[in-house]
């Protein structure tokens, strides 16, 4: 059971970085269905990123064999500049992503939805195309680092909340800054005046084109960070093309957390138990797909029960989905 | 004023929606913006595969990929069909405003009514009986899967393409379920279903399912242009406050253009399962389809003439990219297609831009 | 008076298209006094406030803040000036509490970082503290970047200080789609005060408000005026004019025509000022043959979602071969009283009959009847509202499709007709003289008095017994509007019962054989439009609620108006070379329509 615990959290954090950043650029009015591409594209950053560091380090392909040499140089890895480095590599990488994105609908003024559906196949193409030329050798080494919990003591109480990677608790922190910046902040405040009214927002001196594109780009970076966790930490640095689906249920979240990224943390481990529960339980194979169909069900149920208990705070963003076009009254 | 004048931040440009724009510039931006997009695949695929001639040889291997030997051409009109066929279904309800983005689960939950049926019935009556009911299941499905969405919109006002985009992969998690109920658990695709299949017509291999999309091309391009149902459904779209002010139902048109959506993507469905020489089903038989329907309607401005082309083009550059990576050894090469494709949407959206809007440069005042 | 000039407009002018909005206008404001901008709809008053609150940006003229000119070119700009409107629509965003709107989108001016490190340093003498504040500065300066309004605390405060001085009553944490319309407005207000604005908009406050509503927002100008702030505010309604300002500007069509001293005037003077003289316009208007009852509305109320009764206890009886005009200001519930008829509104009470006259005169009940219900008791109702192209007909569709919209329900085929539409619109094209490039091209790319004829012309085509037209010659062209004069004095004579809702009264006096006149949603007369003065109409449309309520009489006469005429010959002199040429031309334009 405690073990079932920290997986679910552990495989928590892809969605709560996808549905974090995905919430900021809804809060400004961007339904951005290019995430999952934007996700697989933080991957790639990241692996770009520990790729350049192995090589500095010595570490390719080429000596990946002779096994001692190999952890000799492993050992000198910095886990804190390491970390830092790929970080920075995925934020860049899926922040390139959430510009493209606004720039074809904020600027361009192009449709939301098929911009975003756009980015993902674009996005996902990019990333399963290059990985192949990313050299990701001694990776395993690296995501070591990426996993190494704070305390590696078998109480519960360690198990559950100090068992994880940095990353871990770097994505449960972002989502409580970024609620908190949502609810206590001007900057906040202006977010969300522009994802509800934007021609108001407008008329009381708000940029809102400045603050569209520093969300997208800003939301997309964030969601960028869940791809490069699910590389390094939870596939210990190796590669699926499983990247798109853990995306969409990303977006899912967003909903199911009701734009709300602290809620999209239990949210998230709710949508994590249910992902890797049929691991866990004793039943068919057939059953355990049944369960994995969970999250999506209760999203939808979500939906329907805010659309129709018609509260306002519960809704999606007023302008989501429409262009600002400050000339047109 | 004049005091004042260096105060004023001047904007370097403006833009103006356009009202109007001449047919031929028009073309002009859409070709610019396909060359542009042509020259960067190409560009990208010569750096790829480090080899200046492969820009050249890049388009060669796309067509030689398409329509090379008789076979490939076949599978072209195959996928053509399929492509053709779901983009057709999500026309009408963009048409109608209704983001429906849920085609992929819309034609997954057909494909998989047609599977039930075939893995319940196949063998067990004769196979007309067969095929008529895996038809029928394949149709209820799709339209199951699109009408609920639609319910809650038309009485709730449920955000429709959040909703369609969840039922999607409930009809995967679905389809996952029958999959490892039927194989215990052993495989993710069924084998072989066999007994329950319309391939081929005339000793013709593979061209039933074109035959069968040509028809439904032009029944739902009737519909739209001359059926009441098609007029009712772009005024909706239009403007709700007109359709209210003639006296239509909106409610009534938003479900029954989404059961319609639903039905062709039934269709779809039991194309994918029936009309394939082996029946099979899993969770990636529709692959993505669903979404890139959702672009080819939308890039071929919701005209089903114009789509017959778009989806051409759209399924030449898929397959085509596939065959240029795999002759110059450069992997991954569905994604490489993936890059392509992806590549040249975006471009198009793009431009876009400059049909509905006017860059005005401000012009210097000589006061 | 001798206090110093606020703002000063001079010469301004604008126009839209070919349409004057203002023309040379001329209008001071003083601190510390509440100045009322009074005319007709359509006189441009909204369009020159407009202007001073930096939406529009004047063709020519000047604006004076304090004596200095300035440029106004974005809300900002008006905001840096300290000039605050306060505008019909609210902007506020509906899911943030009060608090929230007001400080949205404020700016923090932060000293420079060295300031404050020498201001630290003058402060704080001890050693050991004062270092300890120079750590902390950086992050105190990068938190108020960041803009905490948590750690804020002062800005409560300031908000109710802002609220207490003027004694605006209002719940700072409550949401604003929680709150009533005179709520959102003082949030409106409020927001305005706290941005620093001196100088006070305000488009039609009173239009949404009840009496007791409107007492207490008075009660808060005033004491904003006490205060030294400069009050502008746009309305009708003259009770409130004398009520309330201090000086009275009169627009009408564009021009200012005088501002005067409230203590100086009266109603009557004001009224006259505002509607002007009559301008003869030479409408053709025949005789009503054998009228006989068509449409009788009984005491038909129509409540809001804000529950307020935008149609309040309305009765009146439209006959056939009779124009029936509906004079009143804009949003007194014109445009829901025709929805209502049309089947298109909610209503809450009373009764609609209709008489058809192809079965004898039966009764039929139009009462909470969908559009469709209503037409398939074979009711020949057709309504030209008032949005055009958001309602009437579809922009992106061509004229065949738009001809379509009325008949294509006819018949079970399930294939619709265009040959017939094709053909209503070849003829209308023709028989209108509407300028398109062809049947084909979509509506929006005409130009609007095009896009009218259009509208009406299918309506017409519908052989209609009772034409509704609401402000069917609005932005329209001289000629054009005769056309559609022309039009609905034809249905007239074809026995349909019309009835027109205008905003130009000399049109509603020359066109309409009765007119009743609507204020805030209540019938305030009936009166016939041959014998009727544009003072009359201009008073019951102005009138207050207790003065000139009709008890439910529908066809209750209204008292005569007071009979001052004050007589402005050198006025008359001046419009009336122009309207010879008018008159020319439309005379013509009328004999090539005949022919």
């Amino acid at each position: 059971m405690l073990v079932f615990i920290k997986s679910a959290i552990r495989f928590a954090t892809i969605f709560l970085f996808g549905s974090t950043g995905e919430t900021i650029t809804e809060k400004s009015g961007h339904l951005n269905l290019g995430t999952p591409g934007i996700m697989c594209l933080g991957a790639l950053g990241g692996c770009i990123g520990a790729s350049l560091y192995m090589e500095s380090l010595g570490i390719n392909a080429e000596i990946i064999n002779q096994t001692e040499q190999v952890a000799a140089a492993a050992a000198n890895i910095n886990g804190f500049a390491a970390i830092l480095l790929c970080i920075l590599f995925a934020m860049i990488f899926a922040g390139a992503g959430g510009l493209i994105y606004g720039f074809l609908t904020i600027t361009l003024r192009c449709n939301q939805n098929v911009t975003g559906l756009a980015i993902t196949t674009f996005g996902a193409g990019i990333t399963n195309f290059f990985i192949n030329y990313v050299d990701r050798s001694g990776f395993n080494y690296l995501a070591a680092k990426f996993t190494a919990p704070i305390s590696g003591s078998d109480d519960w109480f360690s198990t559950i909340f100090l068992s994880h990677g940095a990353l871990v608790y770097t994505a449960i922190v972002l989502a409580l800054v970024v609620a908190f910046v949502f609810k206590k902040t001007r900057v906040g405040l202006n977010l969300t005046a522009i994802g509800e009214n934007p021609a108001t927002a407008d008329a009381a001196g708000i940029n809102v084109t400045g603050y569209k594109y520093t969300s997208c780009v800003l939301g997309g970076a964030i969601a960028g960070l869940g791809g490069l966790f699910y590389i390094m930490d939870y596939l210990y640095g190796s590669w699926e093309y499983a990247m798109e689906d853990l995306g969409w249920l990303a977006v899912a979240l967003v909903i199911f957390s009701v734009w709300k990224p602290n809620w999209g943390i239990l949210g998230s481990i709710l949508f994590g138990a249910f992902y890797i529960m049929p691991s866990y339980v004793d039943v068919s194979f057939a059953a355990k797909e049944l369960i994995k169909m969970v999250p999506y069900v209760a999203t939808i149920l979500i939906l329907i029960f805010t659309s129709i208990l018609n509260r306002r705070e519960s809704q999606p963003p007023a302008a989501l989905g429409l262009s600002y076009f400050r000339e047109e009254r | 004023m004049v005091a004042e004048k260096k105060k004023e931040k001047e904007r370097l440009f403006h833009l103006v929606k356009r009202n109007d724009i001449e047919p031929w510039k028009k073309w002009i931006i859409r070709i610019a913006s396909v060359i542009i997009a042509a020259l960067l695949a190409g560009g990208i695929f010569a750096v790829v595969a480090k080899d200046s001639a492969a820009f050249g040889g890049f388009f060669k291997e796309m067509w030689k990929g398409s329509f090379g030997t008789q076979r490939l051409a076949y599978v072209f009109t195959s996928d053509w069909a399929i492509l053709m066929c779901i983009s057709l279904a999500v026309t009408p309800a963009f048409k109608m405003r209704f983001w429906n983005i849920g085609a992929e689960g819309q034609t997954l939950a057909g494909a998989l009514g047609a599977a039930i049926i075939l893995y319940y019935l196949g063998g067990k009556i004769v196979e007309p009986v067969v095929i008529l009911f895996m038809f029928a299941a394949a149709l209820f499905m799709g339209m199951l899967w699109a009408v609920i969405p639609a319910i809650f919109k038309a009485i709730w006002g449920t955000n429709e393409t959040l909703f369609t985009l969840m039922m999607n992969y409930v009809a995967i998690q679905l389809t996952n379920f029958f999959v490892n109920l039927w194989t215990r658990g052993t495989q993710t695709t069924m084998g072989n279903l066999g007994n329950g299949t319309i391939h081929g017509i005339l000793g013709i291999p593979y061209i039933q399912n074109a035959v069968i999309v040509a028809i439904v091309t032009i029944i739902i391009f009737i519909y739209l242009r001359y059926f009441k149902h098609g007029y009712e459904l772009e005024v909706v779209g239009e403007s709700q406050n007109t359709a209210k002010y003639i006296g239509i139902n909106v409610k009534k048109v938003i479900i029954r253009t989404m059961l319609l959506s639903g039905v062709i993507c039934g269709l779809a469905g039991f194309l994918l399962v029936g009309g394939s020489p082996t029946p099979t089903i899993n969770a990636e038989l529709v692959a993505g389809r669903g979404f890139t329907a959702i672009l080819v309607s939308w890039l071929s401005k919701f005209g089903p003439l114009a789509m017959i082309f778009v989806t051409a083009f759209v399924v030449f550059l898929q397959t085509g990219a596939k065959q240029g990576s795999n002759t110059y050894h450069i992997g991954a090469s569905s994604a490489y297609s993936d890059i392509i494709v992806g590549l040249f949407f975006l471009i198009i959206i793009a431009s876009e831009f400059f049909l509905n809007y006017r860059i005005k440069f401000r012009k210097k005042e000589g006061k | 008076m001798d206090k110093s000039i606020a703002l000063q407009l001079k010469n301004i002018n604008k126009t839209f298209g070919e349409v004057v909005a203002n023309k040379n206008v001329n209008i001071e404001l003083y601190r510390g006094e509440i100045l009322s901008l009074l005319g007709e709809n359509g006189s441009g008053k909204t369009t020159l406030m407009n202007m001073i609150s930096g939406i529009y940006f004047p063709d020519s003229g000047e604006i004076l803040v304090d004596g200095k000119p300035v440029v106004i070119r974005s809300p900002k700009d008006a905001f840096a000036l300290k000039i605050g409107m306060i505008h019909q629509h609210f902007k506020l965003v509906d899911v943030f509490t009060a608090a929230d709107n007001i400080i949205l989108g404020e700016k923090i001016n932060l000293p420079s970082f060295k300031e404050q490190k020498k201001q630290i340093k003058e402060e704080e003498k001890d050693k050991n503290k004062q270092n300890l504040k120079l750590f902390a500065l950086p992050f105190k300066r990068f938190s108020s970047r960041l803009k905490f309004n948590y750690l804020n605390r002062n800005r409560g405060k300031k908000i109710e200080e802002i609220a207490k001085k003027y004694g605006f009553e209002v719940d700072l944490k409550k949401k604003i789609y929680d709150m009533s319309v005179s709520e959102k407005q003082t949030v409106e207000i409020i927001k305005v005060l706290y941005r620093g604005a001196d100088i006070l908009i305000l488009d039609e406050p009173t239009a949404v408000l009840t009496p007791q509503e409107i007492d207490k927002l008075f009660a808060v100008l005033r004491r904003m005026r006490d205060d030294g702030k400069s009050i502008i505010i746009i309305t009708h309604k003259l009770n409130e004019v004398m009520a309330i300002s201090d000086r009275v500007a009169v627009l009408r069509k564009g021009e200012h025509i005088a501002t005067v001293k409230t203590s100086e005037t009266n109603a009557s003077e004001l009224t006259n000022m505002m509607v002007g003289h009559k301008t003869e316009l030479n409408i053709e208007r025949s005789e009503p043959e054998n009228p006989v009852d068509r449409l009788v509305v009984k005491e038909l109320t129509v409540t809001n979602r804000d529950g307020i009764k935008v149609v309040n206890n309305v009765s009146f009886t439209a006959r056939s071969g009779e124009i029936l005009g509906i004079a009143g200001i804009a949003g007194s519930g014109q445009r829901e009283l025709l929805e209502a008829i049309a089947g298109l509104q909610k209503t809450s009470g009373g009764d609609i009959i209709y008489y058809d006259p192809n079965k004898e005169g039966e009764e039929v009940d139009l009462m909470q009847k969908t559009p469709v219900e209503i037409r398939d008791l074979g009711v020949r109702l057709s309504f030209v509202p008032e949005d055009r192209l958001g309602m009437g007909l579809v922009g992106n569709m061509d004229l065949i499709d738009n001809m379509m919209l009325r008949s294509y329900q006819k018949g079970h085929s399930l294939f619709v007709d265009r040959k017939n539409p094709k053909e209503l619109a070849e003829h209308i094209v023709k028989d209108l003289e509407v300028v398109t490039p062809g049947v084909k091209t979509p509506v929006r790319k005409l130009s609007g008095g095009n896009v009218q004829k259009v509208l009406v012309g299918r309506e017409i085509a519908a052989a209609p017994t009772v034409l509704m037209a609401a402000y069917p010659v609005r932005g329209l062209d001289i000629n054009s509007s005769y056309t559609i004069y022309h039009l609905l004095n034809q249905q007239k004579e074809k026995g349909v019962a019309v009835i027109y809702v205008g905003e130009d009264l000399d049109v509603l006096i020359e066109l309409c054989d009765r007119i009743l006149v609507l204020c805030a949603g209540k019938i305030s007369g009936i009166v016939d439009g041959r014998g009727a003065k544009k003072e009359e109409i201009g008073l019951l449309m102005t009138a207050n609620e207790s003065g000139e309520e009709s008890e439910g009489g529908p066809e209750k006469i209204a008292a005569a108006p007071e009979k001052t005429k004050a007589e402005k010959i050198k006025e008359m002199f001046d419009v009336a070379t122009k309207k010879f040429i008018v008159k020319a031309a439309v005379k013509k334009k009328k004999k090539e329509v005949k022919k």
